[in-house]
Parts: C-alpha cells; structure tokens; sequence
C-alpha cells in the first residue's frame, strides 16, 4: 500500500482500490459472470463453526477447476446473522448460502461457479413463508435493517486497508482536516443526534463539546470496547468486521477535541478483534493515517490498545481509566468527568466513546448530520443557525440489536431507532423458536429490564424504553418464552452483578447479595409475601445510594420482573410452583402410564435415577434424580412430566 | 495465594518474562510506569499459565511497584489466576443468551463427570479444570463451551460429555 500524504493520494488510492468492490456492490443476479468474489464469515461465531477450513476448501477447488485468476474467497467481518452461520455470499450473483460446512465447498465450486446451477439445499428459508430465498435483500432478516456502523461487516476484508478506502473509508477524516474546523466538526455531530450507544445514552456531540472547551496540552480520546453485556456482542463483530471505522472515527474525534493519543481498551476475551485492530493499526501507520503530520497537514494522532482482564465494571469509564492506569477498575464519582482535568486518564482531560458510536461517525461527516438526523423518530428544535438547541422527542439514526435467546433468527441487526420490538421479534426475528408463546424480551442486559407483550408496539428509543422500565443499554435483547421463570432470570442477573459488584461503596457490595439471597428463596420455594415488599423496598434503596452506574442499576431486573411479573413471583412464595417449570426445587419428573418400558429414559440417565424392566412401567427414583431433564428429551412417548 | 514451587524450567520462564519487561522500558522515576502492570501480567500469565506469590513479586521488583500494588489487580480481575489450571482449561459461557439456551445444565453435568467444581481446582489427573465465563459473543451458537481457547456451540450436557472423552483420550 502507498503512503497517504494528501488528500490528492488519499483520492489516488481510492481509484486504485475501488475496483476491489466492484463485484460486490451490485443489486445484479449474475450467476452468468465468470469473474465472481465468494464472501464467507471470519467472525467468532462462524469461526467455532469453522469457516476457516471451509475457506480453505473453497481455495483448494476453485484452484481444482483453474478459477484462481476469475474467483476469490474473500473473507469478511459477520453478516449478522449468526443463527444461519458460517455463511457464504457469492457476488455479482447476489446468492447468499447458508449453514455452510467445509463438506459443501466442493458442491459449491463445481454446481454453482463452474455449472452456474444454485446449491438449492444450501439456501435459506424463511422461517414464516417456509419458502427458499436467494438474495439476502429479500430475506425479512435483512429487508427492514438499515446498516450504517454496520455498513462495512460482511462486505470487505478487514484486514486489508485497500478495500476499507475503496467503500469511501478515510475520506471523512480528509473532509475534517481539509474543510472542517475543529468546532464544526463538534458541531456537526451535535447537530447529527447521535447519542452515546454504549448504555447511557448521552449525547456524543455534547461530549465532544465539553471535551474540545478544556485548554490543555495533553488529551486522550478512548475507545471503550469493554462489550461486558453478556448477549450483546456489537462491539465484537464491528471490530472484527470494521476496525478502520473505529481508527478513523477515534482520528475524526482527536481532530475535534484537540487530542493527540488514542487508546482502545478491549476485552481479553477477544482475541480475533484484539489481532484485527492490531493489524489494522500497523496498515494504518504505514500508510501514514496514523502517526505524524496524517495526510500531510500538522494533524499528528496515533492508538495504543489497552487489554482489560475480565471486570465488568470496567465498561464505566472512570473505572475503565482506572484499569488504563494499571489499577483496581473501581469506579470514581463524577465530577470530575473524565473530560475535566483531573478526571481522565493520568488526570489529563479524556473522552470516551463506545465502539458502535464511532462505528458510525466517519457516515455522519462524510454524508452530513442532516441525513443522519432524519434517520429514526428524532425530533429536535435547532435556532436560526441550524444548529442543534433541544431534542422534542425521540433519537437520531440507528441502533444495532443483538437478538438472542428464545428466538429463529439470532444475530445482530441495525434498525433505525422508532422501529417497534414486533418488527424486531416478529419481522427480523422470524418469531420465537419453538413454536413458543412469547413472554417478554429483556434489554440493557444486567441494567436493564423487560418489555412485555402490552409493549411490542411501542416504538424503540432511548426516552421510550425508560418509560416503560427497561433501557437500551449496549443493545443485547434476550427473547423469553413461556417456559422462562421471570424469578429466575432475575436471579441470574443478580448473580452476575454480585459477582462484578467492585466491592467499593456498601449499597451495591452488600445489597446484591442481600437480594440475591431472597431471590434464591423465592426459587427454592423458601420465600414468604413480605419478602416481595422487602425485596422490591431494598431494590429502591440501592438504586438511590450506590456510587456507580453498575450499582444503581443493578436492582433494575427486580424492579421491572416485579412490576409485570409479580404473579409469577406470587405463585413461586404461595403455591410453591414455578409456572415455567425451570425452578428445579419446585417440581419433580414422574413417568406416567403412558410409558412403554422401552428402557431408553433408563439408559440416558447420567445418575441412574430410573428403574424398571423391558416393557414394563418404569419408575424414577426421586432420592437420585437431579432433574436434568435428559430423560425427558429422549422418551418417545413423552410419559415423562413435571410436576 | 498459591505456594507450591514452580515447575522445572521456572528459571527459562522468569527470563523470558524479563525480557519483555526490559523491552518497555520502565523507568522508576516515571509514575506512569504502573500503566504496564495489567500488560506485564497478561504477559506473565501466558507464559507461566498462572500468577503464583513468586511472580506477583518478580514483576513487582521490576516495575518498581509493592508487591500490595500487583496482588491488588490480580485479586481484583477474573482473567488473572493465582492456581495452576488443569491441561484442558474447559470454560463454559454463562452469558444470559448461553443461560436462557440451558448453559447451567452443562456447566453442571461437565462439574459432575470431572468431579471437580467450576473455578476451583483442576482435576486430580492435572487434566482439566473449569471455568464458568460471561460471555464469548458468540450468541448465535449458543449454548457454547471453550476448550483451551476452541469454541464449540449448541452443546447439550451429553455433547459435553463426549468433547471431554476426546480429550481425555489425548490424554
């Protein structure tokens, strides 16, 4: 790759690589081109389903059959849609396969590139219509999503520069350097709507405003990329799929805030984003976007990586700063924010963003805010200048989900903010898996709360999912069935945040546990009424006194499951039954007369808890059965019930 | 805090943990030299497999930090461990989309086969060791299991049961 001293090479350099895209940017459905680009997933999830050998299969036959020179295996950052994966998308055929095992490389190569015939079995169906779908822009998964910080992932190898440049990469940074002032640059994200997409919320602009008015020398801008969310894994597929667009955006906001390092502080537990930033890092220095005198103007900025060790309340940025410094990640009050000296990194002024927000800044200046504003249910009042005074109502652009749990279409979409949960659920998602009755869906993840079926029509924003007593959050959205125990869920994020709970301030170190004890009875079916006023009155007291966000937010999942849920908390304290049948204390599995003593249940049971002869009734033995439930998936007359 | 003696070949270990030390740089007189200690332990861990009182002391000597300083980080991080882990380091995701999918089931039936709890010690054969993790991001699989570092999604407890046969046959 050349060097990039100016906006003239960065325009060179865009000409040079803008034929790399020019198979894949294409609505066409040409299964006739000889020339073709085969995309396949190099996220996590599809390498654990590995993508890598089947790459390598797909090299082995296309070099068979001599195509080396007219088709290339591209590997991409995560198409998003996880449930399908390792997926593979042939381009300008506009063919996306799905479920691909390095078994079909061959079938692949031979049918569909040398035969020009489709793979039929390996295309996806829809899960409603249960019909086959070829284009992924017809697939409901793929027709109401929007992807801007998502624009690159799936698209482009993101461990080449090149292809990064030819889908405009870098050209926002040259637009800020070259026709921006730094406090237009501020002005122009305010004036864009974004908000922090990390949990809080907190208007981007607004921070780069604060951040840009401290006179000093030394400034930090930080990326936070401590995804601790468990379900939310956003952060994870833009870094793997789309480092430059963090490279770049950290680059656009030290412009604007005067700063000159950048620091990533990432989760240990990423090795492949960990690598891809790496490397992309080093592409970006050698081509001389990072480091001294960038494109040739006295603009100097370059990115270290800080990794985390595994502490949740490190996605709080004084905490985060603090684990930067080498220290304990606890958590400081503010003021000082981290944008006034003496708050920030080695008390210098500091901003931190989140990844997904600057995943989509290089979009916002390169296509304006007043296009980015328009994106959402964002209504706002600006003075004559036109520039941003108050927000109305609403929120600006869009926002990356990450379904999961009871639900067909797992993965990570990108919908414009206003879009109802039924779009999301029901449209995107495909429904919930199983044939199940939805129950609820719980958002902000360990902060968060439910959102029951009264509210699948409300439109998603951040004021709107306060309202109704959950959050945003990161974006994780856990769909729950009815065979989910809402006491439980609640008990399985109280113990997350007793375990993460830092230990500093005694309403959040004593008070989780405090609470994860009663929920622990309530499920063993040990609780009484009272405990429920006890429990819900403590929730409220932590949410007040605790120091951090990690503390004041972690009775959230009490509070909401108590709100909508009460009656199954009521069942579990009076009947001592748990209604989703999960709570293992409050039932047992009996064989009833419908079993046909075919000794299967017998024999899958890990403890030998089943007696009984060929053919004859058989009978569980309740001193040794630990409930797994193995018998139950495995007898075919389903005699086996809870109760 | 672990006070077992450190296997043969302690001594190759320590050097190459000081060479990478050496290549920071550190300078005592700079207060900012702390801003290493999670990189340096990170460093220390992978090469020693885990973070005896001898290292914690070795890398404090040589960052020019009190030994409180380094054994309060490594206390304060799950990813730092004082205990030797087993050959197998078996982790299991106990992220809430891995939970609600029955990832409690797994971790349960893998803790009874081994007859060892999650996050204690290894397994008597110095095979294996387990440890419950929040979150892999990789949802779409879930429920998923790591062993040393490979994932394997959608595992059932008797899928589990039969990843850990395998390896035990490598022995």
């Amino acid at each position: 790759m050349m060097k990039i001293d100016s906006q003239k090479a960065l325009a060179a350099a865009f000409d040079a690589a803008k034929g790399e895209l020019a198979l894949r940017c294409t609505s066409a459905h040409d299964i006739n081109s000889v020339k073709k680009d085969i995309l396949c997933c190099g996220g996590t999830g599809c390498h654990a389903s590995n993508s890598v050998e089947l790459m390598d299969n797909l090299r082995k036959y296309i070099k068979e059959n001599g195509l080396e020179n007219d088709v290339r295996v591209v590997q991409t950052g995560c198409f998003g849609f996880c449930a399908q994966g390792p997926i593979v998308k042939i381009m300008p055929d506009n063919v996306f396969y799905v479920q691909v095992t390095p078994e079909d490389a061959k079938e692949i190569v031979e049918s569909h590139i040398v035969n020009k015939k489709l793979v039929e079995r390996l295309l996806f169906v829809e899960p409603l219509l249960k019909e086959r779908v070829q284009d992924y822009a017809k697939m409901s998964f793929y027709a109401k999503q929007e992807r801007i910080a998502l624009r690159n992932c799936g698209l482009i190898d993101p461990e080449r520069i090149e292809e990064y440049i030819a889908n405009d990469g870098y050209k926002a940074l040259a637009k800020c350097l070259f026709e921006l002032k730094t406090d237009e640059v501020v002005q122009e994200v305010l004036n864009s709507g974004l908000c922090g997409r990390g949990g809080a919320g907190f208007p981007t602009g607004m921070k780069w405003k604060i951040a840009a008015g401290v006179q000093a020398d030394e400034k930090y801008i930080v990326c936070n990329a401590d995804e601790g969310d468990p379900g939310a894994f956003m952060d994870r597929s833009i870094m793997e799929g789309d480092p430059h667009s963090i490279i770049e955006a950290m680059a656009i906001g030290a412009y604007a805030i005067r700063a000159q390092r950048g620091l990533v502080y990432i989760r240990a537990e990423y090795p492949l984003a960990v690598n891809r930033l790496r490397s992309a890092i080093d592409q970006a220095r050698e081509c001389g976007l990072l480091g001294n005198n960038i494109m040739g103007t006295d603009f100097c900025f370059d990115i270290d990586i800080k990794l985390g060790a595994g502490a949740f309340v490190c996605g709080e940025e004084t905490a985060l700063i603090h684990s930067m410094e080498g220290q304990r990640g606890e958590p400081t009050t503010k003021p000082p924010f981290p944008a006034n000296i003496g708050g920030g990194y080695w008390g210098c002024s500091t901003n931190v963003n989140n990844v997904e927000t600057y995943a989509s800044i290089p979009e916002i200046i390169r296509k304006g805010a007043a296009w980015y504003s328009k994106i959402g249910n964002w209504q706002a009042e600006f003075d004559e200048n036109g520039n941003f005074k108050r927000t109305i109502s609403g929120s600006a652009g869009t926002k990356v989900f990450a379904l999961a749990g009871q639900i067909n279409n797992v993965g990570l979409v990108e919908v414009p903010m206003g879009t109802t949960l039924r779009e999301i659920i029901y449209e995107i998602g495909g429904g919930v898996s199983g044939g199940r009755e939805f129950k609820a869906v719980q958002t902000g993840g360990p902060s968060g709360g439910c959102i029951t079926k009264e509210n699948l029509d409300t439109p998603i924003d951040y004021g709107n999912l306060t309202k109704i007593g959950s959050m945003m959050g990161s974006g994780g959205m856990i769909v729950l069935s009815d065979k989910d125990c809402m006491p439980a869920m609640a008990k399985f994020y109280l113990d997350f945040t007793k375990d993460e709970s830092c230990g500093k301030c005694t309403p959040c170190r004593i008070g989780t546990r405090r609470m994860l004890e009663m929920l622990e009875k309530i499920c063993d079916g040990n609780g009484t009424e009272e405990m429920l006023d006890e429990l819900e009155s403590l929730a409220k007291t932590i949410t007040d006194t605790a120091l951090c966000g990690l503390g004041q937010t972690a009775p959230n999942p009490i509070l909401s499951t108590l709100r909508y849920f009460r009656d199954e908390y009521l069942a579990h304290v009076r009947d001592k039954k748990c209604p989703a049948g999960t709570c293992q204390k409050l039932y047992s599995l009996t064989i009833t007369d419908a079993c046909i003593g075919c000794t299967k249940c017998k024999r899958q049971c890990p403890v030998g808890a089943i007696n009984g002869e060929l053919k004859q009734l058989h009978v569980i033995d309740q001193s040794k059965c630990i409930k797994c439930g193995a018998c139950i998936d495995g007898c075919p007359k389903k005699a086996i019930v809870k109760g | 805090m672990c006070c077992k003696k450190l296997s043969e070949g302690a001594a190759a270990k320590f050097a190459e943990l000081d060479a990478f030390i050496d290549g920071l740089g550190i300078d005592r007189n700079d207060e900012r030299r702390r801003g290493r200690l999670i990189q340096v332990l990170h460093k220390a861990q992978g090469i020693f497999g885990y973070l005896p009182r001898e290292v914690q002391i070795h890398v404090a000597e040589k960052l020019y930090l009190t030994e409180a300083q380094v054994s309060g980080v490594v206390s304060f991080y799950n990813y730092f461990t004082t205990e030797p882990k087993g050959k197998y380091c078996i982790d299991v995701c106990m992220g809430t989309a891995c939970y609600v999918k029955g990832s409690e089931k797994v971790l349960s039936e893998i803790e009874r086969v081994l007859g060892v709890k999650a996050d204690t010690n290894p397994t008597e054969d110095g095979l294996f060791s387990i440890s419950a993790l929040r979150c892999v991001g990789a949802c779409g699989l879930a429920p998923v299991m790591m062993v040393n570092g490979k994932v394997y999604g959608k595992v059932t407890p008797a899928k589990a049961v039969e990843i850990i046969k395998e390896y035990k046959e490598l022995g």
